[in-house]
């Protein structure tokens, strides 16, 4: 394993793309350390603010406080990065493959635009999860996120395939402009949930305030939603789908686009 | 002073056809011997004279509106890093100014026109244009939609209105003009559109695109510009729309027109799920009106941004594809829409529009009249020409390629039964000897004694693409641009107007007209001699012959 430890925190953000296993294949310590990362304009080096020991190794641990520490596991392909701390936001952004897990929080566009892999981060999270960057037609294209804290705006924004589960209470926008793919919700959401979305689920274990133009469709436990309940299961983020304690509403839209998306919303048996 | 020795020398304007021999510069210039100097061996390359672009969008207010509506395709982009020489910079779809004069003269293209500048916005224009580096400049003047113009027009002052086209010439410091969709702008900032070429426009009891149309390539030939009016037809993109062009074409004859981005023009059928080629139609038609030249307007597969000043149908292009749209109002000038757009393969009419290009390239006889373009950044990218020109020099893999697309494409389109193959000689004319010589530009496009020293140097390679992708040498002025695929000097280009002759009376008329209808003061209109880098004027020497 390889240990990276934070010496002081950067003034200004620092741009840390070159640390994944991807990069760091085949080299010695001495050559990561002299790998480059971006401090505002200027190139320095991964030893002028992290200390380096341990094995060169596909498993990779960053201790510290690094919420000032951008594009950790950017475009990774395997291997896994563990954060002792916080992290700084496009975590895992284009990621394809391997696992990164957050003891702490993280911050906006975490796993922006991802394509595999699995994300968890068991603080809160900011915005713009599993997102579009400004322009894209299409956020994340498969692959997990799962948040055991709260999270901000703009969940899942045009997001096209995968799973993004949260325990605590989202914010603002969430799925806006979905295309595709699951958002499980156990805390519910704030408002404008599921806003322009075109397809995908949306599924809420609380009530939600949803927008006027998501027709109610039926009440009911779908059958697909059993292999989602077990899947979400052995990630630690249960899902509820027995018909002894209760039953989905589906409501459809987001009708003003049109579009075919549903949420669901959990109404336990009284 | 420099010699170029051994390399085959594709010099169609002279009738040079691949022989060995030597090419000379001093002073910027072809000339017969030099002593001295430094000396490139060519041997085993070939020697073409520096590419000419006739229709391309690359600076300007509508441009720098894409890059800015588009930045999911500046993430992805290449980048240009600084260095010693060049600046930084991005290429991609809609490259930014100093990486577009990088990217052409790393292509081996050392002149570009830009084809779309209302006069509103030609200060922004030149500006741009003077941080394009390497590359020589023009410009052509959106005319088909302004209502300065169309007023006299419609009114039957005829004389007015050619001095109104020359002084607007004059003030905005271009080239030639341009007619896009000439009324349909026009009648867009009613919500309409000008479909039919003798139907009156919104607005006008007379004048009709026809009217527009026949006057401005009248005014064009009176005025002695050595390009001809540069013309966007109606109804672009629309299946059917080959009878508008044809009907465009006859409006033309006794003068002369480039029809610009011809592939967008030729399609039959009555919807988009009848749409098909009728390469074949117009081609006949063209093969026998030498009075008009045209480009290609050739589309390829994937990712591109269409800009253009025909407002109506970026609307429709918008409402098609449900993706971003951009609309610039550009006051009594022109309008301007920006649609980004992805060709696909499988799509049935990307499929048609993409052999299309191509069979225009290949049923137009004469190569000095069809000019490869893809009406950068619509079609696609300037810097995908090699990928169309290896197209052209191979027609089995262009039948590999047909064979790729959807079933019900192939009974749309003639390209799998061309067996014409480019030769190197016919791939300079269509990059280089043919639209120098429709700009009218006497300097360019040849290898001939008193020619300006713009010279690419490819090596020989069966791979059509490979070769015309990395020259092994540019030359821009004489000096060595780009050598083994690195810039080695950005000297800045020139920038070729014209000042065609009026009558000054008119800006009597004009100031008190404008005074009344535009945002700006007549004064701060017309652009400045010291905004132009590196202007050098142009004659205006064009004669009709009898």
């Amino acid at each position: 394993m390889l240990k990276l430890t934070l010496k002081d925190q950067p003034t200004v953000p620092l741009e840390a793309e070159m640390l994944t296993p991807d990069h760091f294949a085949g080299l010695s310590l001495d050559a990561i350390r002299a790998l480059p990362v971006f401090h505002g304009k200027r190139q320095l080096r991964v030893d002028d603010f992290f200390t380096v020991e341990g094995e060169p190794s596909e498993e990779l641990e960053l201790h510290g406080d690094l919420a000032r520490v951008k594009y950790i596991g950017r475009a990774m392909t395997r291997g896994r990065i563990k954060v002792v701390g916080n992290v700084g936001m496009h975590l895992g952004a284009y990621m394809k493959g391997g696992s990164i897990e957050v003891t702490g929080n993280a911050s906006d566009w975490i796993g922006g635009e991802m394509t595999g892999g699995l994300i968890h981060v068991h603080g809160n999270a900011g915005g713009q999860i599993g997102a579009a960057y400004r322009g894209s037609l299409a956020g994340m294209n498969n692959g997990t996120i799962l948040i055991g804290g709260t999270a901000g705006l703009e969940v899942g924004m045009r997001m096209k395939r995968g799973i993004i589960a949260i325990k605590g209470l989202v914010r603002d926008f969430c799925g806006l402009q979905m295309k595709g793919g699951t958002i499980v919700l156990h805390s519910g959401a704030e408002i404008r949930t599921g806003a322009w979305m075109i397809r995908g689920t949306i599924i809420s274990l609380k009530p939600l305030k949803l927008l006027p133009t998501f027709p109610y469709a039926c009440t009911y436990n779908p059958t697909f939603l059993r292999l989602y309940a077990k899947h979400l299961a052995t990630l630690g983020f249960p899902i509820p789908i027995d018909e002894q304690d209760g039953a989905y509403q589906r409501y459809s839209g987001d009708t003003s686009v049109p579009g075919k998306g549903e949420i669901l919303v959990w109404q336990p048996r009284k | 002073m420099l010699r170029i020795t051994g390399g085959k020398v594709y010099d169609p304007a002279n009738g040079i056809n691949g022989e060995v021999r030597d090419i000379c510069i001093a002073d910027g210039k072809v000339v017969a011997n030099v002593e001295g100097g430094r000396t490139i061996d060519a041997n085993g390359m070939i020697v073409f004279p520096g590419g000419v672009d006739i229709h391309t969008h690359v600076a300007g207010a509508a441009l720098n509106f894409a890059r800015a509506l588009t930045p999911e395709n500046q993430r992805v982009a290449a980048k240009f890093m600084r260095t010693k020489d060049t600046r930084m910079g991005i290429g991609g779809q809609t490259p930014t100014t100093f990486a577009t004069g990088y990217l052409y003269a790393g292509m081996g293209y050392t002149t570009v026109v830009e084809a779309a500048v209302p006069v509103l916005s030609a200060k922004h224009t030149h500006e741009e244009l003077r941080d394009t580096p390497i590359v020589d400049k023009a410009c052509c003047l959106l005319m088909g939609n302004n209502e300065l113009v169309m007023d006299l027009l419609e009114l039957g002052e005829y004389e007015k209105a050619k001095h109104t086209v020359a002084w607007l010439i004059s003030a905005a410091k271009t080239y030639g003009i341009k007619a896009v969709n000439p009324g349909g702008v026009a009648a867009w900032k009613f919500g309409k559109d000008a479909k039919q070429i003798h139907s009156p426009i919104d607005g006008y009891n007379k004048v009709n695109p026809g009217t527009i149309i026949a006057n401005l390539a009248k005014i064009v030939d009176e005025l002695g510009l050595p390009h001809p009016m540069h013309l966007h037809c109606n109804n672009l993109g629309v299946p059917g729309n080959v009878s508008t062009t044809l009907e465009t074409m006859k409006l033309l004859e006794g003068n002369r027109a480039h029809m610009a981005h011809l592939q967008f023009h030729a399609y039959g059928g009555d919807d988009w799920h009848t749409m098909r080629s009728e390469s074949v139609q117009l081609a006949e038609y063209f093969n026998t009106h030498p009075n008009l030249t045209c480009d290609a307007g050739a589309v390829l597969f994937g990712n591109a941004v269409t800009i253009t000043a025909d407002g109506p149908w970026q609307h429709l292009l918008y409402q098609l594809t449900g993706r971003k749209w951009g609309n610039l109002d550009v006051e009594n000038e022109t309008g301007c829409g920006i649609v980004p757009y992805t060709y696909k393969g499988s799509n049935l009419v990307n499929a048609v529009q993409w052999a299309v290009g191509l069979e225009l390239l290949l049923l137009i006889n004469d190569p000095w009249r069809i000019f490869l373009t893809t009406d950068h950044p619509n079609g696609a990218c300037f810097w995908r020409y090699p990928e169309i020109i290896h197209l052209l020099m191979h027609a089995d893999i262009r039948r590999e390629r047909v064979r790729a697309l959807p079933e019900a494409a192939l009974s749309r389109i003639y390209l799998a039964d061309l067996d014409r193959e480019y030769t190197l000689y016919e791939i300079a004319i269509i990059t280089s000897a043919g639209p120098a010589r429709a700009l009218g530009m006497k300097q360019k496009g040849h290898l001939g004694v008193g020619a300006d020293a713009d010279i690419a140097i490819y090596n020989q390679n069966p791979d059509g693409e490979l070769m015309f992708r990395y020259p092994r040498y540019v030359l821009k002025g004489g000096e060595v641009a780009v050598e083994e695929g690195e810039i080695r000097s950005t000297k800045d280009g020139h920038e070729f107007v014209c000042q065609p002759s009026y009558d000054e009376k008119i800006e009597d008329y004009l100031k008190p007209v404008f005074q009344q209808q535009y945002t700006m003061s007549f004064e701060n209109y017309p652009v400045e001699a010291e905004r132009v880098h590196g202007m050098q004027i142009a004659e205006c020497s064009y004669k009709k012959p009898n």
